[in-house]
């Protein structure tokens, strides 16, 4: 078993954070890498990507939002209880590199797969400006932790309740404007990806994007996560979760991440009855 | 060779008992229900007893098999399964999937002028009697030697691997990528033809003999083979298999409802999706299915889309029957569960609605041109025979390559230009030091008794090394 020893909750306890007992994942994780979770012999397989990994305490941090029979269970889950499975490190790390500057954008819980890589970016010597977004001042999650990884931070609000009234891609676009951006890092909905690439592309900002399709086994094995980057089909479990923003077909992966609703949304209502009944 | 042919001859090829097509084709207990121990020594009592048998030439890991018969004849039961796993660790597994008929049966000298001695169901007999009834006692093993072996992925070569060398007296450690251990036989081999239990069963067997298991283990990421080096191993060998699947290649393949017969496999064998929603995975339902590919892997996904509720299956295959790889049981199972066989046909596109969802296919008819490399006779389409098909769930089961997350990791390992490890051929050395390969992931997709028959050569290397240092 793979223990919890730290457990939050956030945005409303919408978004759940994990520290787990996995010293040798800890031990090899590197920012934009992501593990396999499962909670119990009849659990499914859910795929991560860390928000941090401690070597010393052998440690590494998920977060994560409840939107499914899966993550439903794993919110039962306190300090002390644990996962069955944990599996990783998965995925090509982020390429870290010093190039100049750089603009990290999160939405929703991607700013938990964005808050190492905006770090690591920092401590190779760039300049990072951190973009987070939420639809309400309630739902943002990290804003202390991303305002100390970057040089400077910008936060947005759909409803305006905080910060920068607007989407992430207002002050995505003004900084583009400005011309001396070298890369940016996009990663949240897909549909912010989608938006917020079309922005950098037209300023010609090379662009990072992590994606989340549905996985199996996060090895290569199933196939079940590709996804076409320019052009070409790729696996994002072994090839990504990281591609060129500019090149990925977003609107084929929304359509793939719907696969399994019907399934989701009758076992999800079917564990609500017993747990609400219980 | 034979003693007393006409004699023996008499006696008709026991066929097993199965369940009926009708029921069987809606759920996933086994199919075929097992011999009675009358039943099994009336088979036993068809062998010849030849003194050069060609069952046990015809057999990858060279079981004795005159000598195991012999055994059920004389109705000791014990020393039935002792001789079995002398020279096979899972005869439980093989019993059921090996493809008897051009191994073992296929040189039974009763076959040359009527029914081969029914070697498959023998061996299954002696593997689940002593499942059943059987003391539990292990087989002797050597004294420690100190040595230490890791093991890379939980197959059957790897599981073979470990049995060899812990009954040598080392101490052996499989590392496995998935959760649960057994490899292919867990998330690749359907519960009707290969129950979990027996290859639970199997491991366990392994354990209780020393063997140590390390699930969740990506090797290759979680931990490097120069790591293992460096924790203390003074031997590895890797039978990763394959693992990576083949697509078409043709335009619309990314829609919802294609899937790769590994992922399909994957969710309904090892996350038991078949259950959904007691279980948390869930399963395309599909009400027309297609499968492409015609080996093994197809039937298999073919008959669990049938017994998911299917409509309509549908194996389509660019090829004759003549060249379908599959078992012969397995294509005479599946056709008697009422899938359809759609031969020289090839699909050329899928179509899909607004959702992003499979509705069809377009395939072409095929016919059979000159031999291939592979001395099969080359399929070539015929123009103008576009036909369209209505599927909602498309299988693609036609092959898998080797997956390059543990070798692109290991950058002093040979590769062949597929990617696969090369090695020396009797046994199975690497060219990295200390590092022994077999199965899928030198070969190429093959079976399960191949993976076993490379792991065997491998583990009597590996030992040579251990002792004596070469």
């Amino acid at each position: 078993m793979f223990k919890i020893v730290h457990r939050e909750e956030m945005a409303d306890a919408t978004v759940i954070l994990n520290e787990i007992e996995a010293p040798l994942i800890a031990r090899k994780a590197k920012p934009g890498q992501f593990v396999i979770l499962k909670a119990n012999e009849e659990g499914e397989r859910i795929p991560l990507t860390m928000a941090e990994a401690n070597v010393e305490k052998g440690t590494l941090t998920v977060i994560y939002m409840v939107v499914g029979k899966s993550t439903a269970l794993f919110k039962t889950l306190q300090v002390g209880d644990g996962y069955q499975d944990v599996i990783g490190p998965l995925g090509k790390p982020t390429h870290i590199e010093k190039v100049g500057n750089v603009v990290c954008v999160g939405g929703g819980t991607g700013v938990a797969v964005l808050y190492p890589i905006t770090k690591a970016m920092k401590e190779a010597g760039n300049h990072v400006t951190a973009i987070i977004g939420a639809r309400n001042k309630d739902l943002l999650i990290l804003e202390d932790k991303m305002r100390e990884a970057s040089n400077e931070l910008i936060v947005c609000t759909d409803d305006g309740s905080y910060g920068h009234h607007g989407f992430v891609t207002d002050p995505l676009r003004e900084m583009c404007e400005k011309g001396s951006l070298n890369q940016a890092i996009l990663i949240g909905p897909v549909p912010m990806m989608k938006f917020a690439s079309k922005i950098t592309e037209e300023y010609d900002v090379p662009t990072l994007v992590s994606l989340n399709p549905i996985m199996v086994d996060g090895t290569g094995m199933c196939g079940g996560c590709r996804v076409s980057v320019g052009g070409e089909t790729k696996f994002a479990c072994v090839d990504g979760p990281e591609f060129d923003g500019h090149k990925v077909d977003y609107d084929e992966l929304m359509l793939r991440l719907q696969a399994y609703c019907e399934e989701e949304k009758q076992c999800y209502e079917s564990y609500c009855t017993i747990r609400d009944a219980v | 060779m034979a003693d007393k042919p006409g004699k023996k001859k008499t006696i008709p090829r026991q066929a097993m008992a199965e369940q009926e097509p009708e029921v069987r084709r809606r759920n996933f207990e086994e199919v075929p229900l097992g011999y009675t121990m009358e039943q099994a020594q009336m088979e036993a009592s068809r062998c010849l007893q030849c003194r050069k048998p060609g069952c046990t030439s015809g057999c990858p890991v060279s079981v004795d098999i005159p000598g195991f018969i012999q055994c059920i004849l004389e109705g000791d039961m014990t020393a039935a399964i002792r001789n079995l796993w002398g020279k096979n660790a899972l005869p439980a597994v093989c019993g059921r999937v090996c493809p008897q008929e051009i191994q073992c049966e296929g040189e039974c000298i009763l076959g040359k002028k009527g029914d081969p001695v029914a070697i498959g169901n023998l061996e299954r007999f002696a593997a689940d009697y002593e499942r059943a009834h059987g003391s539990g006692e292990l087989p002797p093993k050597l004294p420690p030697t100190g040595k230490k072996v890791a093991v890379v992925g939980s197959g059957p070569s790897g599981l073979t691997v470990a049995g060899d060398l812990i009954a040598k007296g080392h101490d052996v450690t499989i590392f496995e990528a998935f959760h649960k251990a057994g490899g292919v036989l867990v998330y690749g081999i359907p519960e009707f033809r290969l129950p979990k239990a027996i290859v639970g069963q199997e491991v366990h067997f392994l354990e209780r003999l020393g063997v140590k298991i390390e699930c969740n283990a990506v090797v290759g990421r979680t931990v490097s083979l120069d790591e293992l080096f460096e924790e203390g191993y003074d031997a590895i060998y890797l039978g990763v298999g394959a693992g990576l699947p083949r697509f078409m290649n043709i335009p619309g393949e990314n829609l919802v409802g294609i899937l790769s017969a590994n992922e399909y496999l994957t969710r309904a064998n090892l996350m038991k999706a078949y259950k959904f929603p007691d279980v948390d995975t869930p399963i395309p339902i599909g009400k027309n299915v297609t499968v492409l590919g015609a080996g093994n892997v197809a039937m298999d996904s073919a008959r669990t889309a049938m017994r998911l509720g299917a409509d309509s299956v549908r194996i389509v295959y660019r090829r004759s029957r003549q060249e379908m790889p599959a078992r012969a049981a397995e294509i005479h199972h599946a056709e008697e569960e009422g899938i359809e066989m759609m031969l020289l046909t090839n699909p050329t596109r899928y179509i899909g609605d607004e959702k992003g969802r499979l509705t069809g296919m377009e395939c072409i008819q095929m016919e059979l041109g000159e031999p291939d490399d592979s001395g099969r006779r080359r399929p070539v389409p015929i123009p103008g025979s576009e036909l369209e098909i209505e599927c909602d769930l498309c299988i693609v089961a036609v092959g898998s390559g080797a997956n390059p997350l543990l070798t692109q990791s290991t950058s002093d390992l040979q590769l062949n230009k597929w990617g696969y490890i090369m090695t020396e051929p009797n046994t199975g050395k690497t060219f990295k030091r200390g590092v022994w390969a077999g199965g899928d992931i030198v070969t190429g997709a093959a079976t399960v008794i191949l993976a076993m028959g490379a792991g065997r050569k491998a583990a009597d290397s590996i030992h040579e090394y251990l002792v004596y240092g070469w």
